[in-house]
């Protein structure tokens, strides 16, 4: 599904060149459930970004769901995001004078669905989600767990390849937490590949495998036993 | 832009940010409110200063004669020139085909003028029937002199309208006889309004013969009224008219001996002339409101770019997630224009009505001699709107196309 060959990026930040990326290598198969770690520094942002292209790289490769990503221009790149992926941010991003189900319904405005449609979809994953009856409510009406669980149906509603989640509990505490990894472990369980960014361990234990970056480069890349956030819900 | 998922969206976000939206359209729709009132009393003050000039002809002639001031070939001043019936037919014959109304004139300054118990004094006009015509003076009933009442000095009489108030009150004047004099008894015909209001409505016309009769001047005549055939370029009429002061200045100065620098023995006074004068004014008065006009839209272009580059910033992570999710450059210029054409639109008609509906509320409350009708035309603030409303879509082109190329990236950081 994914697939990194050799990816190298550096900022220029005056009159230094800080390199934050040292040659990547790395793929993901469809399905996984994959955590990136990293201290603070690590590089771990700079990959999700570039792997949501946010951001590009400066050499290297690519490649997702079998096209070379290369070349992006803003028209191309919001293509692509909207075919491929959905993000789920640590600060929700909902737009805060819409609605639920219309925060939910956004992406499908940009595939131009309309309206009738849309409403239904977003209201199927906003009940997939638990927040059918939270539908009409504005994202300030709602808790911290209850947004991100928006901002996840709406990572759905697209129905993308692949859900980027860059500290998707960062906001929350260790309860609400474990709510959320839950039902990423569930929408995982149906298939969806997903790639969070994190740097607590308990919640990378409950991925099916762990990416260690340091300083650039991946110092370990570990399966691991699934740890189900259910048990401790 | 007639995509219907397009305008719900739009409707959708401007009626969700009601206080932004009112902002943006309060700084339209003041401004074109402004511009109306403006450019409507600007039309009134044109009006008003067209209208007092307008109370005669304003391609009339004058020609009048006094006392000698100086003396010329061996003549003492202090002559008294007087005209007479010939010298009227003389230069009406020589000036034909440039004249299009014309009228010789004997008055008094003041006589008295009675119907029964009430009496007053007022100017008595003896004139032609083209005096009507020259004098800018309406009909409000009956009718004005005629050729035959010239002809055989009919002792008929056209009273101004203050005249008619003075005397008759509520009354009907028309068939009631006047005394005029002390003497003369004339039989009232019409009642005639002038644009220049009372001071010109307090006056009796009546023939000139009739008048020449009453005050035994013979065939003395004190003045003689015309008014000139218009072209359709003003400046050639203009120039038309002062060549035929100037000539017929000569003939009277050759006729009566009289000192081509003596200024007061003859006097052609040329309406025209001033005419030109009083236009210019009105220009004038236009280019100034134009020019403050024009500032007024100029600052509301201004004020609807700034306002866009507000809404920009403001909505900078909306974009961004907008875009995260999957929107096009494109789609975020068209929303941001969109919503800014729209606001500008309504808003700016809003204002047009609420300043065309002001001007019609106050515009019979305004009494000024020198403001009347204050209108705007309608089409010129159509244009005005459309202007602002294209102005500020290029103002928040701009900002919006800035902000269509913000990187996601940067529109999510957090701050």
């Amino acid at each position: 599904m994914i697939e990194i060959k050799d990816l190298n990026k550096s900022y220029k930040t005056g009159n230094n060149n800080l390199h934050v990326l040292k040659g990547i290598n790395f793929s993901v198969e469809e399905g996984e459930l994959v955590s990136i770690m990293g201290s603070s520094g690590s590089g771990k942002s700079t990959l999700l970004n570039i792997l949501g292209m946010l951001d590009e790289a400066d050499t290297g490769t690519y490649t997702l769901d079998g096209t070379e990503i290369k070349n992006l221009n803003e028209k191309v790149a919001a293509q692509y995001r909207n075919k491929f992926l959905g993000f789920i941010f640590q600060s929700f991003n909902l737009i805060n004078y819409k609605t639920a189900v219309d925060n939910v319904a956004l992406p499908l405005y940009y595939q131009n669905v309309n309206r009738k449609e849309r409403d239904e979809r977003a209201m199927h994953y906003l009940e997939k989600v638990g927040l059918a009856d939270w539908a009409t409510h504005l994202p300030n009406q709602l808790s911290g767990g209850q947004k991100q669980r928006v901002a996840i149906a709406r990572a759905l509603a697209s129905n993308p390849k692949v859900l980027l989640a860059d500290e998707p509990t960062g906001a929350l505490d260790t309860k609400t937490s474990y709510e959320v990894m839950d039902l990423i472990q569930g929408i995982n369980e149906e298939g969806r590949t997903i790639l969070v960014v994190t740097h607590e361990p308990d919640i990378a234990q409950m991925t099916k495998r762990i990416v260690m970056l340091k300083d650039g480069i991946i110092i370990d890349d570990t399966v691991v036993n699934q740890v189900k956030a259910a048990a401790h819900v | 832009m007639f995509n219907i998922e397009r305008w719900q969206e739009m409707f959708d976000t401007i009626s969700k940010n009601k206080l932004r939206t009112f902002l943006t359209g309060l700084s339209v729709a003041s401004g074109i409110f402004i511009l109306v009132i403006l450019l409507g009393f600007s039309s009134g003050i044109q009006n008003g200063v067209r209208s007092q000039f307008e109370q005669d002809a304003t391609n009339r002639l004058e020609v009048s004669t006094r006392t000698t001031t100086k003396g010329y070939k061996g003549l003492n001043p202090g002559r008294v020139l007087q005209m007479r019936d010939s010298d009227y037919e003389n230069l009406s014959q020589k000036y034909e085909p440039y004249i299009e109304y014309k009228s010789s004139l004997y008055n008094s300054w003041g006589s008295q003028v009675s119907f029964g118990e009430e009496q007053g004094n007022y100017r008595i006009e003896g004139a032609h029937a083209d005096q009507q015509f020259i004098e800018n003076a309406t009909l409000v009933t009956g009718r004005f002199l005629n050729q035959a009442d010239v002809d055989s000095s009919r002792k008929v009489a056209i009273i101004g309208y203050q005249v008619k108030q003075d005397l008759f009150k509520g009354k009907d004047p028309i068939g009631e006889n006047i005394m005029i004099n002390n003497t003369s008894i004339f039989k009232i015909v019409g009642v005639y309004t002038d644009p220049g209001g009372t001071r010109e409505e307090t006056r009796v016309f009546i023939p000139v013969t009739a008048a020449q009769k009453m005050y035994n001047a013979g065939d003395k005549i004190n003045r003689i009224a015309y008014t000139i055939k218009m072209s359709d370029n003003f400046d050639e009429a203009v120039a038309l008219s002062a060549a035929m002061a100037q000539s017929i200045d000569t003939d009277l100065r050759t006729k009566f001996t009289v000192a081509p620098d003596d200024r007061v023995a003859v006097r052609v006074f040329d309406t025209l002339e001033e005419a030109k004068k009083i236009y210019g004014l009105i220009d004038t008065i236009r280019s100034v409101f134009w020019f403050i006009g024009l500032g007024t839209i100029i600052a509301g272009v201004v004020g609807v770019g700034n306002i866009m580059l507000i809404i920009v910033k403001e909505r900078t992570k909306e974009i961004g997630i907008r875009k995260a999710l999957g929107a096009m450059p494109n789609a975020i210029i068209g929303m941001i224009l969109q919503e800014a054409i729209f606001i500008t639109a309504i808003a700016g008609l809003v204002g047009l009505f609420l300043g065309v509906g002001l001007l019609e509320l106050v515009s019979p409350y305004i009494q000024a001699d020198f403001i009347k009708n204050p209108t705007v035309d309608f089409a010129t603030v159509m244009a005005t709107v459309g202007i602002l409303i294209v102005a500020g879509a290029l103002a928040g082109y701009i900002p919006a196309r800035r902000a269509a190329n913000i990187k996601p990236i940067d529109a999510l950081r957090d701050d």
